[in-house]
């Protein structure tokens, strides 16, 4: 029920179950808080946010009282809460001078420093000097694993990190042990934090007590400049601040975006940075005797000119990756076309998915935002516990809510919520036919790269076609269909439909001797198995790269303003937060370069008039940040697809998670979480 | 109190007897379903008592595998309250002496003194025969009868330090003294005898009380 507020003297409405603390926020004041978290449960152990409420013989922590909690004034008039008296003012002092009895004075040499809760509310809430003359309490240090040092003497007992694993990441790995002054964050037993999202905790530690490892004493805040951009190592497209200083990214942090990560991102979102500076690819190479020499640009098109020239147009194949942009693809696209080349894929790895059977066939047509809504959920053939760490946090949150049952076709993976196995394969999907899914109303299927990368992935995805329809997924106002991409180029690609049209070769032909010449748009995971002239275009000394004839150096995403569409089918743009290395170019101009040496020469000389062709093309690519409507009818089209489901079982095709790109495989961080989570997978003897 | 740890030396393994653990289903069972976390610390307590006294790592994981907690949720327990002795303790007696306002006002502190003396310089800290440990602990109910140890489950009060070292002796020897009061009365009754209410005639009156002395 609403119920009117004064808060120091505005009157303001607010809803029964809101806060003191958020109607607060609602009316205009700003209230300190270490312990509080929007996305976390109540603490209310810090006692910043302390406010004065007549009536009440003390200051009450705002942030663990609703406004129902409020007993109503006798003559109902609204109750009176003052935030900036004399009392709060002296309250919060007392609160802050409390926090800082066993608060090392380390600032110059903790890394929180800038960036600092404590720091910044000392300046406005406290006084200025300190009258405690006693011995500080010093803390053991502990091991939180790679990602995440700590510095436990600065800890003030928020438990944010402790609630947000608890919660969010559902690993109950972090807690409080010992009491009072003693009281201690920790793990069991020295034992690492296994979590994809474990490094969020750093972000929200109010103080220095936890830090990112692996960027220790490597910048501090204000030196960094910051970009907003998005993230391409998963299907989600995150949005991440890029933090650069002068050509070198720094870090990445995540942005709020309530619709897709909220404000979480993976560990791997976060600490592939360092992947962006190592084994760059920063100049073009040509191979000269079996060897790959540096050579000029010229020189490289040369070479290439000369193959191309030299081949006919239905013996190119060009295959794109899993990061790279639209703009680029679409250049490629225009390029191979004026080539007369028909040979062209962007499903390295075998994927499915064919641009003809309609948008809605290989998008997440929900939304991750409607997970929050759903009220069964149909994992199948993923694991999006690695393959979509925030999206798997998001499921868990809406476990929590309850009232939801969340089924699981495929490999029984430990996911951080209950689950009903159904079974490992093909013909589990029928018996869940059977069953139906109870009273769901909004069911979800999400369906991923362990159906649509088999090579009877169609078949399956009709199967799953028919079992939505069946089980209520497929409504005027709702589309439960939905296909979970583990990369971020691929959706993009589909809807610039780079693919082999009829007749013409797909990745698998490409790479196994049907072509003579391959243009390789920055895609690693493919072995070339026929002695093909390779052209590589990435950034990179990766697989692609090794295997390549001409090197031509790129942009990776933090280096271009590339357009992405992300697992829903939303068009999200980059920024250029740094220049490519060296010699590199952004990826378009080079493909732009090389159609003049081709004599087919691209029509559009700036990013914009690209744009312009490519949203003729495929105008979905327009609205930057929305999510198109889909149509549900595309599904109807998956059902008409035949072909026989193996008995294999659906099993998760990402196998390394922190391993399955390029700028992964650089990144020296990514390698040691891996070797980690191998070693926390086989099973040890003894403690 | 201070920072509270595991000890460094640990049992491989903790299993409960066959006996503990029909006992451990029985307690489960009080709790409703998915309540089952609510019997961690009788559960706790009684891996405690049939370990010799304290409580050691494996055990934490067994009760955590019992209740299908998370090791951590329980090791938050067994650190939190001080009654879990994550410490070896002495073999014979374990002194628990009560520091607390009444009996520090009778001389808790020339008990710790004793057991300083006699067991270890450091609370918690076995003394050489093993046979014995002390720490301070807080108010154990028995003011009325200050100052006062507590040995396992039982109290013994009254005491001066050549009293506790009786009681020591007795331990070290096999012969404990019988546990309550150690000057003789009863209960918390008046240490010098009854001074009020003596007069016996005053229970044997006919007013229809069937109080008798």
């Amino acid at each position: 029920m609403p119920r009117k507020l004064i808060i120091d003297g505005d009157e303001i409405e607010v809803d029964g179950g809101t806060s003191l603390l958020q109607a607060c926020e609602l009316a205009g004041r700003e209230i300190p808080r270490f312990c509080y978290h929007e996305r976390l449960s109540i603490a209310g152990n810090c006692r910043m946010c302390l406010v004065q409420l007549d009536g009440m013989p003390k200051p009450v922590a705002s942030c663990a009282m609703t406004v129902n909690d409020i007993r109503p004034t006798r003559d109902g008039s609204p109750n009176v809460i003052n935030t900036r008296s004399e009392v709060i003012k002296k309250a919060r002092e007392g609160v802050m001078e409390f926090l800082l009895i066993n608060h090392p004075l380390d600032c110059p040499i903790c890394d929180q420093g800038g960036e600092c809760d404590l720091q910044d509310q000392a300046m406005v809430y406290g006084t200025g000097g300190s009258r405690y003359e006693e011995n500080k309490r010093a803390v053991d240090e502990k091991y939180f694993g790679p990602l995440i040092k700590t510095s436990m003497t600065r800890c003030i007992q928020c438990t944010r990190c402790v609630r947000f694993m608890t919660e969010v990441a559902g690993v109950e790995e972090l807690g409080a042990v010992g009491r009072g002054e003693d009281m201690e964050i920790t793990t069991y037993l020295k034992h690492g934090i296994d979590s994809e999202l474990s490094a969020n905790v750093v972000d929200l530690c109010p103080v220095g007590a936890l830090t990112h490892r692996p960027w220790a004493y490597n910048a501090r805040p204000w030196e960094l400049h910051k970009t907003e951009s998005v993230d391409v190592m998963d299907g989600l497209g995150s949005a991440v601040h890029v933090h650069t200083r002068a050509r070198e990214v720094m870090r990445i942090l995540p942005r709020l975006n309530e619709d897709i990560n909220e404000e979480w991102i993976s560990d791997k979102t976060r600490h592939v940075s360092d992947g962006l500076r190592t084994q760059r690819l920063d100049r073009p190479y040509l191979r000269k005797n079996g060897r790959l020499e540096p050579v000029s640009w010229s020189e490289a098109f040369e070479a290439i000119v000369e193959r191309i020239r030299a081949t006919d147009s239905s013996f190119i194949g060009a295959i794109a990756g899993d990061m790279v942009g639209a703009e680029e693809m679409f250049a490629l696209k225009d390029l191979m076309g004026r080539l007369g080349v028909r040979n062209i894929d962007c499903r390295q790895h075998g994927e499915v998915f064919n641009p003809t059977w309609g948008r809605a066939s290989y998008v997440f047509n929900p939304g991750v935002a409607a997970i929050d809504e759903a009220d069964a959920i149909v994992l199948i053939g993923t694991n999006p516990r690695i393959e979509a760490a925030v999206l798997n946090g998001r499921i868990r949150k809406r476990w929590r809510g309850g009232g939801i049952n969340i089924s699981v076709v495929g490999e029984p993976h430990e996911l951080t919520y209950p689950y009903k196995f159904i079974g490992s394969s093909g013909p589990a999907l029928a018996s869940m036919e059977r069953d139906g899914l109870g009273d769901a109303e909004r069911p979800i299927f999400i369906i991923g790269p362990g159906v649509y990368r088999r090579p009877d992935g169609e078949a399956i995805l009709s199967k799953i076609a028919r079992l939505a329809k069946s089980l209520g997924a497929l409504k005027t106002d709702w589309n439960g269909f939905a296909v979970l991409h583990t990369t971020a180029a691929l959706v993009a690609g589909l809807d610039l439909e780079f693919v082999p049209k009829i007749g013409a070769l797909k990745t698998s032909e490409i790479v196994s001797g049907a072509a003579e010449v391959i243009y390789n748009l920055g895609a690693d995971e493919i072995e070339v198995q026929s002695d093909a002239f390779v052209i590589y275009q990435g950034t990179h000394g990766d697989r692609g790269a090794q295997r390549a004839d001409v090197i031509l150096p790129g942009a990776a995403y933090t280096e271009k303003i590339a357009t992405f569409v992300n697992t829903e089918g939303r068009a999200q743009r980059t920024s250029r937060a740094v220049f490519p290395p060296g010699d590199a170019r952004e990826d378009w101009t080079i493909i732009r370069a090389l159609s003049e040496c081709l004599n087919a020469k691209l029509p559009y000389d700036n990013i914009q008039q690209l744009r312009d062709a490519m949203f003729r093309a495929a105008p979905v690519l327009k609205d930057v940040g929305m999510m198109s409507c889909t149509d549900n009818s595309d599904i109807d089209r998956l059902l008409r697809l035949d072909g026989k489901v193996g008995i294999e079982p659906l099993t998760s095709i990402v196998m390394d998670f922190y391993l399955s790109n390029p700028i992964a495989r650089a990144s020296s961080i990514m390698a040691e979480l891996s070797a980690l989570s191998q070693a926390n997978k086989t099973p040890v003897a003894a403690e | 109190m201070s920072v509270r740890r595991l000890h460094p030396n640990q049992p491989k393994t903790f299993a409960f007897t066959p006996q503990n653990s029909a006992w451990a289903q029985e307690t489960i069972a009080k709790y409703p379903d998915g309540k089952q976390a609510s019997a961690v610390i009788p559960l706790l307590w009684r891996a405690q008592e049939q370990h010799y006294g304290w409580l050691p790592e494996p055990a934490i994981r067994v009760v955590a595998d019992m209740l299908e907690m998370a090791y951590i949720r329980v090791y938050e327990i067994a650190t939190f309250y001080t009654m879990f002795q994550l410490q070896p303790v002495g073999k014979l007696a374990h002194i628990q002496v009560c520091g607390t306002t009444p009996c520090m006002l009778r001389g808790a502190q020339d008990l710790v003194a004793v057991c300083k003396r006699k067991i270890s310089t450091q609370p918690h800290i076995l003394s050489e025969d093993g046979n014995f440990s002390w720490e301070e602990v807080e108010c154990l109910g028995v003011c009325a009868n200050a100052p006062m140890v507590q040995i396992w489950k039982d109290t013994y009060e009254d005491l001066t330090p050549d009293l506790l070292e009786t009681i020591l002796n007795g331990f070290a020897s096999g012969t404990p003294p019988k546990a309550g009061s150690q000057i003789g009365r009863i209960a918390s009754s008046p240490s010098a005898g009854f001074t009020t209410l003596t007069d016996k005639t005053i229970y044997a009156g006919n007013s229809g009380s069937n109080q008798e002395s």
